[in-house]
């Protein structure tokens, strides 16, 4: 499992590149490539279905807030009390990960897992619903709720952005929202 | 970079475009319909083609990805997705219970086989593609003023 | 257990960036980072030592396979985030239309 460490400390160095750069569009491409490195990450781990997922959808995000930043300035200033308030955020994550390593004893060690559903899923799946694929049989066949679920979401979202675009309020007459030309 | 959008990008962006983007569709579709043999579904195929779109548009300006897909077009198919996906599950109800497989099992390893999954994907991916292309149409196309109120 | 700390590690930088940074664009940077730690704590939790993909095949006989069910979970958190993550942009763009700034001390002062 060497590689899967070194992937994991090379996420980690990648994401505060990501949050210390005062350039945006150099920032946005750090967050890119800690997305490339999970979806290898993710390969690794045996798990094919939810690597490419990844691969694509960190593609359309990144296009997405690239569009969204390019012509926009970075206002950058510090008032004062910075040193008190990064003391504060870094004691609090202190107390955070105190508290959750506490919890991590219970987890099953890793590479062990306790798979009491999944046998089922793993012994009948092929017989019950004929397709080889088991992770798509679980999210059309076994756990279909989920799926509709997430269309709703998905539904929800569109509509969502839509109504955050349009422009609300009172229109003057023969007003309307622009397009770029 | 407001030109960007107009005209679109320079020519040999434009000529590897227009070889890709139409086996990138090709290449989304295999991953949809294949979803019960392979991995990938529904959700990572209907993403890829929705940026076989989003690849046209960025290369060559808003009117050629418009010709392709219309914001009315992609309004119908990702409804139409969304009613697929509905129907297939009701259909189950006459069977026994919401979501039952009641077509023909199949043989495994063959295409036309696993029931009622391989049209599930097919929904779910209308669904997914043309709601991600309306997204990225929203987003991309809209100019603000920026003054103050 | 060492994975976990290093995936807690990941999940404690974009929390780090949420609360202190001042431009919106990095705080939606900061959500897309905790995104990727919770999504990778549900595969560690599935993996299998010596295991195969879940996948069957024809000609070899697929016995070892890991944990198929976190893997359907995580495939709906993807593509929740991205719908996420647009929500996000698109308020930050409206954010900039009415402020002029992405600053968000700046934000709270004016009153529109």
């Amino acid at each position: 499992m060497v590689e899967l460490l070194i992937l994991m400390v090379l996420m980690i160095i990648g994401a505060i590149i990501a949050v210390e750069l005062k350039d945006l569009l150099s920032s946005v491409i750090a967050v890119g490539a800690v997305g490339l490195a999970l979806s290898i990450v993710f390969l690794q781990l045996k798990a094919p279905d939810v690597a490419i997922t990844q691969l694509v959808v960190e593609i359309l995000a990144l296009i997405i807030l690239i569009r969204a930043t390019l012509k926009k300035d970075l206002p950058f200033s510090t008032t004062g009390r910075w040193l008190l308030n990064t003391v504060i955020t870094i004691c609090f994550i202190a107390i955070f990960f105190l508290v959750a390593l506490r919890c991590f004893k219970d987890l099953p060690e890793f590479g062990y897992p306790i798979m009491r559903v999944s046998k089922t899923y793993i012994q009948e799946g092929l017989s019950r619903t004929g397709a080889t694929n088991l992770v798509g049989s679980v999210i059309l066949d076994f756990r279909a709720y989920d799926t509709l679920g997430e269309a709703t979401i998905l539904f929800t979202a569109v509509i969502g952005v839509l109504a955050v675009v349009r422009r609300i309020g009172r229109k003057k007459v023969g007003e309307k929202v622009e397009e770029e030309e | 970079m407001s030109h960007e959008h107009g005209k679109g990008m320079s020519l040999i962006v434009k000529t590897i475009t227009r070889l890709t983007v139409g086996a990138i569709f090709l290449y989304g579709m295999y991953i949809v319909l294949h979803g019960h043999l392979t991995p990938g579904g529904g959700f990572a195929g209907g993403v890829i083609i929705a940026l076989s779109f989003i690849h046209l548009m960025l290369a060559y300006g808003k009117e050629a990805a418009f010709k392709k897909l219309s914001r009315s077009a992609a309004s119908v198919w990702e409804s139409t997705g969304a009613i697929m996906f509905l129907t297939i599950s009701l259909l189950g109800l006459t069977g026994g219970y919401f979501f039952l497989n009641f077509l023909h099992k199949g043989e495994p390893f063959h295409l036309f086989s696993a029931g009622i999954i391989p049209l599930c994907n097919i929904a779910i991916s209308f669904k997914v593609g043309a709601g991600i292309f309306a997204i990225f149409v929203a987003l991309v196309l809209v100019k603000f003023d920026t003054g103050k109120k | 257990m060492i994975v976990y700390l290093l995936t807690l590690a990941l999940f404690c930088v974009g929390i780090y960036c949420v609360v202190r940074k001042r431009n919106v664009i990095k705080l939606i940077i900061g959500v897309i980072i905790i995104e990727y730690a919770v999504n990778l704590f549900f595969i560690l939790t599935a993996y299998r030592v010596e295991g195969r993909a879940p996948i069957f095949s024809k000609t070899q006989d697929v016995a070892n396979m890991v944990d198929p069910l976190p893997h359907a979970l995580v495939l709906t958190a993807i593509v929740i985030g991205l719908a996420t993550t647009a929500l996000l942009v698109g308020i930050a763009m409206r954010i900039y239309e009415k402020y002029g700034t992405f600053d968000i001390t700046k934000i709270r002062e004016l009153r529109g």
